[in-house]
């Protein structure tokens, strides 16, 4: 409590006046997913520092670890099974695109939960004029700037580690941006169907981020796994990402059409995401 | 300083400059004058109604949540829903909040209509829900910041507005605190603070004090006072009966989603109750037994597993008649008829179980 009165911030002559609720509800129908957006944006720069650290530190120790250690084996026994590149070049792109895909796994799971359920912060900007959708798109498209920030960065240390040849490389940083929307607009729209935590996002990190990982041709390419297996790479961003990727960073050859089919698939599964998403939050917010 | 002191309430200095730009501000955005002050100069001039009620209806599934209700609320007008946990009052305010689509009748919030006119109605509205939703990553002034945002305001207004709020929710200390760190009382008037941040004519306060110790619900009211003295509408929900007799100009009596009664506090005690009430103790067990034996004192008997009222015009005399009659009460209190009291007339049943 203040002791004294302290000095007005605005006198009567020059009150300080919001613009007209009309004006609001316009701009907020025009902006309101940006508004939002910046928002999450605020929030994140809280834990700006872990982010940084995570985009520098998980690239670095991943290329030590497989694209260093483990190409030291791999390339003195051969390189031809890697489409004639060395194996830290071969696993970079794939790097790059599954770090990314994990961050969405994080960014579009528990913070949606927390959003609609634990401390119901989506619930505060909704008696604002903005709407559901708008809500569900800012959170999308703060994540993406996360996302993209994180890739760049993430390419810039393979390009230091000398694994990026090609002068197109600096795409793969978009692939990847991609690639997480691609797997995790779709995990965000079940993430907003979720009303009850029964350890689901658990589930979903052991039993479809981890095999999607480990099956979408990160580590060996996909055509060497029986077929048993095989279609995982196929119905995975991963793979997907991971395949554009290293066409962009050193000019993998492939079937035009299949790389055709790679970017279809990817912003298909991105835009079915992003629909089902800004339906979900309509139905459990209303209007 | 000396405005300052001229104040009916002086513990809060920033309220003064804050009341009168946000007084000023309605009084400028309003085409005709502020229905309180209309009211004040002329009192049959029919007051500008902001919210406006018919029929409305929400039912989810086979549950009726809000039954064919109809009311309006003239600008100004401090208007309360009162009525248990599931009365339907918060279904209301989340139909008037544009944020949940009524199952039928008609709803119009300054003149349009929330189903179809979501944002435009929010525009208007400040809102404070039931349930606390701060955004507990972002600091304190932060919050109100970012909220301000939403209606796509300018950061050079924003800025010095948020200080002002803050000082008007007394949290000017805590301005660069975690929301973490603020006790319930200052979280909820943190949250009132948001809601203000657009300069609001219409607040929505739903159960603004629940949870909260005596004292921070007294800083509370005397906040809420301070906006319906400055021309704002409030609509408020609350199952307190001091809360509602405090704050609310009129209200309605809510139970299973249905209005059992309307008017001003007083009107409503002065029609379903009596002047004064007798509370008698006799222990749980005489308590249900012992109405044969109070039959024929005052106007009106209810018997409760805890105790037993006694309703009269003159308490202290209703209180000689039982002890005439040989009755040894273990505790009796004479005290004035409230809300709760019309409250248990109207529906057989406690506002608080």
């Amino acid at each position: 409590m203040t002791d004294s009165p302290g000095k007005p911030l605005t006198t009567a002559a020059q009150p300080l006046r919001a613009h007209s609720p009309e004006v609001s509800a316009a701009r907020a129908r025009r902006w309101g997913s940006f508004f939002y957006a910046e928002q999450v944006l605020r929030v994140m720069r809280n834990y700006g520092w872990s982010v940084i650290l995570y985009s520098v530190g998980q690239p670095v120790a991943y290329l030590f670890a497989m694209g260093v250690g483990l190409a030291s084996l791999v390339d003195a026994n051969s390189e031809a099974a890697f489409g004639g590149v060395s194996y830290l070049e071969f696993v970079a792109p794939a790097l790059l695109v599954s770090a990314a895909v994990m961050t969405a796994s994080g960014e579009f799971s528990y913070p949606i939960m927390d959003g609609f359920k634990w401390r119901r912060v989506f619930y505060g900007p909704h008696a604002s004029p903005l709407i559901p959708q708008q809500i569900a798109s800012g959170h999308i498209m703060a994540s993406t700037v996360r996302f993209l920030l994180q890739s760049v960065v993430y390419f810039v240390v393979v390009a230091l580690f000398g694994a990026a040849p090609g002068p197109w490389g600096w795409v793969s940083a978009l692939v990847a941006t991609v690639s997480a929307l691609s797997f995790g607009l779709p995990l965000m729209a079940y993430a907003a169907s979720i009303t009850q935590d029964k350890g689901q996002f658990a589930l979903v990190q052991r039993f479809i981020v981890m095999p999607l990982f480990l099956f979408s041709g990160t580590f060996f390419p996909l055509d060497t796994l029986p077929l048993a297996v095989r279609w995982i790479g196929w119905i995975s961003p991963v793979w997907h990402g991971t395949e554009l990727g290293r066409v962009f960073t050193y000019g993998m050859d492939q079937d035009p059409l299949l790389t055709i089919t790679h970017v279809v698939f990817l912003l298909a599964t991105a835009i079915i995401g992003w629909v089902l998403v800004r339906r979900q939050f309509v139905k459990r917010m209303g209007s | 300083m000396q405005e300052y002191l001229q104040e009916p309430f002086h513990i809060f200095p920033g309220a003064t400059s804050l009341l009168r730009v946000h007084n000023e501000a309605i009084r400028s955005s309003t085409q005709s004058p502020t229905p309180s002050e209309s009211s004040r100069t002329n009192p049959d001039m029919n007051p500008q109604t902001v919210i406006s009620a018919r029929d409305l209806t929400k039912t989810y599934g086979d549950l009726t949540a809000v039954d064919n209700i109809s009311f309006d609320v003239p600008a100004g007008e401090s208007f309360g829903l009162l009525g248990p946990n599931g009365a339907g009052k918060s279904t209301t305010m989340k139909m008037i909040g544009g944020v949940s689509q009524r199952t039928s009748g008609s709803l119009n919030i300054m003149g349009l209509d929330p189903e179809s006119h979501g944002p435009e109605v929010r525009a208007h509205l400040g809102v404070v829900p039931q349930q606390d939703n701060l955004d507990e990553e972002l600091r304190v002034r932060e919050n109100l910041i970012v909220y301000g945002r939403y209606f796509g305001l300018p950061l050079s207004y924003l800025r010095p507005k948020a200080d002002e709020l803050l000082e008007f929710a007394q949290l000017t200390d805590k301005a660069n605190s975690k929301v973490d760190a603020l006790s319930g009382g200052m979280k909820r008037r943190l949250t009132i603070a948001r809601s203000l941040i657009n300069e609001p004519r219409i607040l929505l306060l739903d159960e603004p004090t629940t949870g909260l110790d005596p004292q921070a619900r007294h800083i509370l009211w005397d906040r809420l006072f301070r906006l319906k003295e400055s021309g704002v509408t409030l609509i408020l929900t609350t199952h307190y009966m001091d809360e509602a007799e405090q704050l609310c100009d009129r209200l309605i009596v809510v139970d299973k989603g249905r209005i059992m009664a309307e008017g001003s506090p007083a009107n409503l005690i002065r029609e379903h109750s009596s002047r004064e009430v007798l509370e008698l103790r006799f222990g749980s067990e005489r308590n249900a037994t012992i109405g044969v034996e109070l039959q024929g004192i005052g106007e009106r008997l209810e018997t409760l597993p805890d105790r037993v009222l006694i309703y009269a015009h003159d308490g202290e005399a209703a209180l000689e008649q039982v002890t005439s009659r040989g009755l040894r009460p273990m505790t009796s209190l004479v005290r004035r008829s409230s809300l709760e009291d019309v409250f248990l007339r109207l529906t057989g049943r406690s506002l608080v179980d």
